[in-house]
């Protein structure tokens, strides 16, 4: 049986801007994804322990506000810090391309997309990058 | 909740005898959520899994929250939970929602009205999509219950999603089922579907800020009287509740509890269970049975059978119990 791949869409932080994050969730639902929607207002820690508990393979963040390069960091050290490295994270919203840059190198962010950014490419990315030792079977 | 670097995660996986069951009795959250996952997807995992934690299930008491779209459901159950950790009860949540049968996707978002039960490790929510089931449910919602049982929360809550119909399923699954209505849904008895009366222990009429909320109770209450006597010898109360600003919440807890003991003091607990029990060996009896055929009756042969039922050149119970009869190498069934 196929395994269906699933998400969880965030949005960090005080942004009241969600239409993205909305956008993505529909589109990865289309793409026939499981997608978990938490809604506006989450903090690096309510966004983890989501994630865990939901057992998400990916976990998707939206940020609009100017806050990507204090919020996304701290999701990272958190999902991290609880054994949880094996989940892919992907962002976007209005992040500058030298921000995407260190977020990727230094932080472990696999993708950032902005404004106009093709849904298409993006379910491509993470059927694509979905770490595959997720899917492998764990002793019971 | 226990961290574990990623290193020893792994590792933990690879230890003999210390699977992810015994991991989850020793309290690991991430180890619960993995078999959720596992149960969840089915198969030769799950059914492993479920033996394996069958022995520590039969504790909690298994509440289900059905009702339309919109009624509230979510917000209740969160309300809900916080007052049973008042009560020093620990809590499991399952939300379903719909799977979407065009691309088998789903946007699963009971969790938004949830957020309020944050960082209490007494308290585990999840949210599972109907991956096409009917019913509310999803096929494998009782089976996830089992490990959430299993993992020690006092009470499990089921929400369904709101698909508005009666929803036997989550009846059958549950111990308590609280069927949530709104005002304003339509004005006669017909608008509120005559199904519920068989499956409500507790009705809560949510949304009572809004007019018309004692015309809702009233049409209840007339229709428990036309439904004669009541089932089980449990009156359904009927609660009125505003979920957003917290209000009846306790009496809808202090019914779910009433219900519980009155299930308890009567004998019915014991009987649901049987029935239950009994129900779902037999799905998984016709199951086996089904499995056992595909494997010793190749797709051709299977293919051609089907071929001539449809052509009427014999009839299907003759068919079925000769295939079953071949599958378990005897000469007849019967
Ligand atoms: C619409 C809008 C609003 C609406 C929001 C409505 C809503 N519910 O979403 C309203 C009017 C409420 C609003 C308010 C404000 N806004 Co405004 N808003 C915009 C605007 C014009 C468009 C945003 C939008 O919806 N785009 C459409 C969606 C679909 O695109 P998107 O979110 O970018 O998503 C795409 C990609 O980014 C990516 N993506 C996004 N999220 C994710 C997540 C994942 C996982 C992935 C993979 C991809 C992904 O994929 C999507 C599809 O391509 C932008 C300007 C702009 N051009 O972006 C400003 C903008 C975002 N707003 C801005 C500001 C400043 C504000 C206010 C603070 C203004 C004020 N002073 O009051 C308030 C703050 C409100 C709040 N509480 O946070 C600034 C932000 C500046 C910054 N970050 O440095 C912007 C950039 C305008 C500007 N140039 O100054 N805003
Ligand atoms: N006025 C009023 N609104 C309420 C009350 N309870 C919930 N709501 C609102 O009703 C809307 C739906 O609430 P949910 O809790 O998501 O309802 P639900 O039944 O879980 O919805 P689905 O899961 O989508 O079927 C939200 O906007 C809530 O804020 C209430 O008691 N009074
Ligand atoms: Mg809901």
């Amino acid at each position: 049986m196929e395994r269906k791949i699933r998400v969880l869409v965030a949005k960090p932080g005080l942004d009241g801007h969600d239409r993205g994050a909305k956008v993505i969730a529909r589109a990865l639902r289309d793409a026939g994804m499981e997608v978990v929607y938490t809604g506006l207002q989450q903090t690096p820690q309510m966004i983890v322990d989501a994630a865990l508990q939901e057992d998400v393979d990916v976990i998707g963040l939206s940020i609009l506000s100017g806050a990507h390069m204090t919020l996304l960091p701290k999701v990272m050290q958190l999902l991290n810090a609880a054994g949880a490295a094996d989940v892919l994270v992907v962002a976007g919203g209005i992040i500058s391309d030298a921000d995407a840059e260190i977020l990727r190198r230094e932080h472990g962010i696999a993708a950032v997309y902005g404004p106009g950014a093709s849904t298409n490419a993006i379910v491509e990315f993470i059927r694509a990058n979905v770490k595959p030792e997720r899917f492998s079977g764990a002793e019971v | 909740m226990p961290t574990l670097s990623p290193s020893a995660f792994q590792a933990r996986k690879c230890e003999r005898g210390v699977g992810l069951v015994d991991q989850m009795q020793a309290g690991d959250r991430r180890a619960l959520s993995r078999l959720v996952s596992i149960v969840e997807n089915g198969g030769e995992d799950s059914r492993r899994a479920l033996a394996k934690l069958y022995q520590y299930t039969g504790r909690a008491q298994i509440i289900g929250v059905t009702g339309p779209p919109g009624a509230g459901k979510s917000t209740l159950v969160n309300e809900l939970a916080l007052e049973f950790r008042r009560r020093d009860t620990t809590v499991g949540i399952l939300a379903v929602d719909p799977t979407s049968p065009y691309s088998g996707g789903a946007i699963l978002g009971d969790r938004i009205r949830m957020q309020p039960l944050g960082h209490d490790p007494s308290i585990f929510v999840r949210s599972m999509a109907s991956r096409g089931q009917l019913g509310g449910i999803a096929r494998a919602t009782g089976d996830v219950v089992k490990v959430l049982d299993a993992a020690g929360f006092n009470k499990i809550i089921v929400e369904t999603i709101g698909a508005g119909q009666a929803e036997v399923e989550i009846a059958r699954e549950a111990h308590t089922t609280v069927v949530v209505e709104v005002p304003g849904l339509g004005d006669d008895v017909q608008a509120i579907k005559a199904g519920i009366l068989e499956i409500a222990d507790v009705f809560v009429v949510n949304k009572a800020d809004r007019e018309d909320a004692q015309k809702t109770q009233r049409h209840l209450q007339a229709m428990m009287q036309l439904g004669g006597a009541p089932r089980e010898d449990w009156p359904v109360p009927i609660v009125m509740t505003v979920a957003t600003k917290a209000q009846g919440i306790e009496a809808v807890v202090d019914a779910i509890e009433s219900h519980l003991s009155h299930l308890q003091t009567t004998g019915h607990f014991v009987e649901r269970e049987r029935q239950r029990v009994e129900r779902e060996f037999r799905s998984i009896l016709q199951g086996l049975a089904l499995d056992l055929v595909q494997e010793r009756v190749g797709p051709e042969q299977r293919a051609a059978v089907v071929a001539r039922i449809q052509a009427r050149q014999v009839d299907p119970y003759t068919a079925a119990e000769r295939m079953l009869a071949d599958a378990l190498g005897v000469a007849e069934l019967k």
